[in-house]
């Protein structure tokens, strides 16, 4: 079945090395995409004119742009056009960054504005002032909301992450193909195994992380 | 008896439309005053202009003595004294019923949290709510969370309390349960400014009964008077939109 060349020499720590890799992109750029994206997503309910204009824009770029185009442009682009070293990691992390906030910023904007005005209004008649409002009432109702949603923006990243390969990160996937071609005399059936291991390694990692998901949305739904 | 609010020569306009047209009005302590009134006619902009929810733009308006303005320090403090219950549910979704209860004594008046959850609790047994301490308000009924809003207002000790409409968004066979709650607040001896539709409650626990029209008072009086001897056309056509005869 192929399974065999998993066993040989390190090759199976070498593949959850792969794994950390793309996990290790995808946590730092979540973890910068969450942070942005709050900043973006609050700014984008003041309604300014030039704001919004600027987030339709960049949005739409986000929605239109295949990460991979992306990837080629920053990685690419930095290296040869603007003669900037970026890594190819630090390349990955900007594109995925890019793209996260973007995802992000509308989660927040929505989550925003998805709070009724009453609850502003109940808490301020109570006498709490505008930072207790926010720390007590809206701050916790957005981050329920939000947290769920931003769960889901890790588990889709993570996947994502088999693009970083195409500029030469060796992440799982790519360990996966260097385990193939090491063995395609001696197993002729690696393909198989190595991809079955590295579709088993996507779940394990990712469905914890969703049904974490599914366990806070269905705990905080009001 | 002693004044405890006074609202002189209030107007209130969004963009061209006049809400509030010079409204004047003195309430006693311990006075219950109903406002009627056709929907639109500015009795939520009124009670909103009175804990500041409202910014007010001419005329005055004095809570115990002290002027109360629109600067933001102030008007906290005027809130802790002045109650609001809102016609929408509107208790905090991510906490219990307990915590809606017991947030602002804690926060903004420093309390102890056992002092105010003793407290909470004698209110919500009060209100035959006590079983229901440790729920979120989403499993409550609408009548079930009016009472926990009034409840939550109580425990800041407000000097007024305001009610607007909170028995409107309510099934009909939840109306009585709340109802009882603010005839029982009134028995008690508390202020309050009561917006309603249910004539015959306000008929039941007003002091006074004012209506309002086009932002003006048009006529107010005792409920007898009000009720049984109106003396303006508009109350009087006002009036028989409540009443069905053949
Ligand atoms: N924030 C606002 N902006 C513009 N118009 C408003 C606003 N709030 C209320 N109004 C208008 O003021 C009038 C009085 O409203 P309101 O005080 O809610 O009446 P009521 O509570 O008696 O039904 C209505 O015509 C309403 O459309
Ligand atoms: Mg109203």
């Amino acid at each position: 079945m192929g399974f065999e060349v998993l066993l040989k020499g390190n090759n199976m720590l070498r593949l959850l090395g792969g794994l950390g890799v793309a996990m290790y992109i995808s946590l730092i750029s979540v973890a910068i995409s969450i942070f942005l994206g709050i900043i973006l997503g609050a700014l984008m309910t003041l309604k300014n004119p030039v704001i919004n204009a600027f987030s339709r824009v960049y949005l739409e770029i986000v929605r239109i742009m295949p990460q991979m185009v992306l990837l080629f442009i920053v990685y690419f682009g930095a290296t040869k056009v603007l003669g900037i070293n970026l890594s190819a990691e630090i390349s990955s992390i900007i594109v995925f960054s890019f793209w996260g906030t973007a995802e992000m910023s509308d989660l927040v904007r929505g989550a925003l504005s998805g709070i009724d005005k009453i609850q502003y209004e109940s808490s301020m008649a109570l006498g709490m002032n505008t930072r207790q409002t926010y720390f007590h009432v809206i701050i916790p109702q957005i981050i329920r909301r939000l947290i769920p949603l931003s769960i889901n923006l890790i588990t889709r990243m993570i996947k994502t992450t088999s693009l970083v390969m195409m500029i030469g990160i060796v992440e799982v996937l790519k360990v996966g193909q260097q385990i193939i071609e090491a063995n395609r005399k001696s197993s002729p059936n690696a393909a198989f195994g190595v991809f079955a291991t590295i579709f088993l390694l996507y779940f394990l990692a990712c469905y914890p992380i969703s049904c974490l998901s599914k366990y806070l949305e269905k705990k905080w739904e009001n | 008896m002693e004044e405890i609010l006074r609202v002189n020569n209030l107007s209130k306009r969004f963009e061209d439309i006049e809400v509030l047209n010079n409204l004047s009005l003195s309430v006693k302590k311990g006075e219950v005053v109903v406002i009627v009134g056709p929907s639109g006619c500015g009795k939520s902009t009124f009670l909103r202009c009175l804990n500041g929810l409202e910014e007010i733009e001419e005329g005055e308006i004095f809570l115990d003595g002290e002027k109360v303005s629109s600067n933001k320090k102030n008007m906290s403090k005027t809130r802790e004294k002045i109650g609001m219950v809102f016609q929408s549910y509107d208790l905090f979704p991510h906490k219990t019923i307990l915590q809606n209860i017991t947030l602002a004594p804690i926060k903004v008046k420093k309390r102890k949290k056992a002092e105010v959850e003793e407290e909470a609790l004698k209110l919500l047994d009060r209100v035959g709510l006590l079983s229901k301490k440790d729920n979120y308000p989403r499993q409550l009924s609408g009548g079930q969370k009016q009472r926990v809003a009034i409840v939550r207002a109580l425990i800041m000790h407000p000097e007024v309390l305001l009610l607007d409409e909170i028995t409107a968004a309510l099934d009909p066979e939840m109306v009585r349960e709340v109802l009882d709650v603010v005839l029982s607040l009134a028995k008690e001896g508390r202020t309050m400014l009561i917006v309603t539709h249910e004539m015959a409650f306000a008929k039941a626990v007003a002091d006074r009964v004012i209506f309002l029209e086009n932002g003006k008072i048009v006529e107010e009086g005792s409920p007898k008077e009000f009720f049984e001897d109106p003396k303006t056309d508009r109350l009087k056509k006002f009036l028989e939109t409540f009443s069905y005869e053949k």
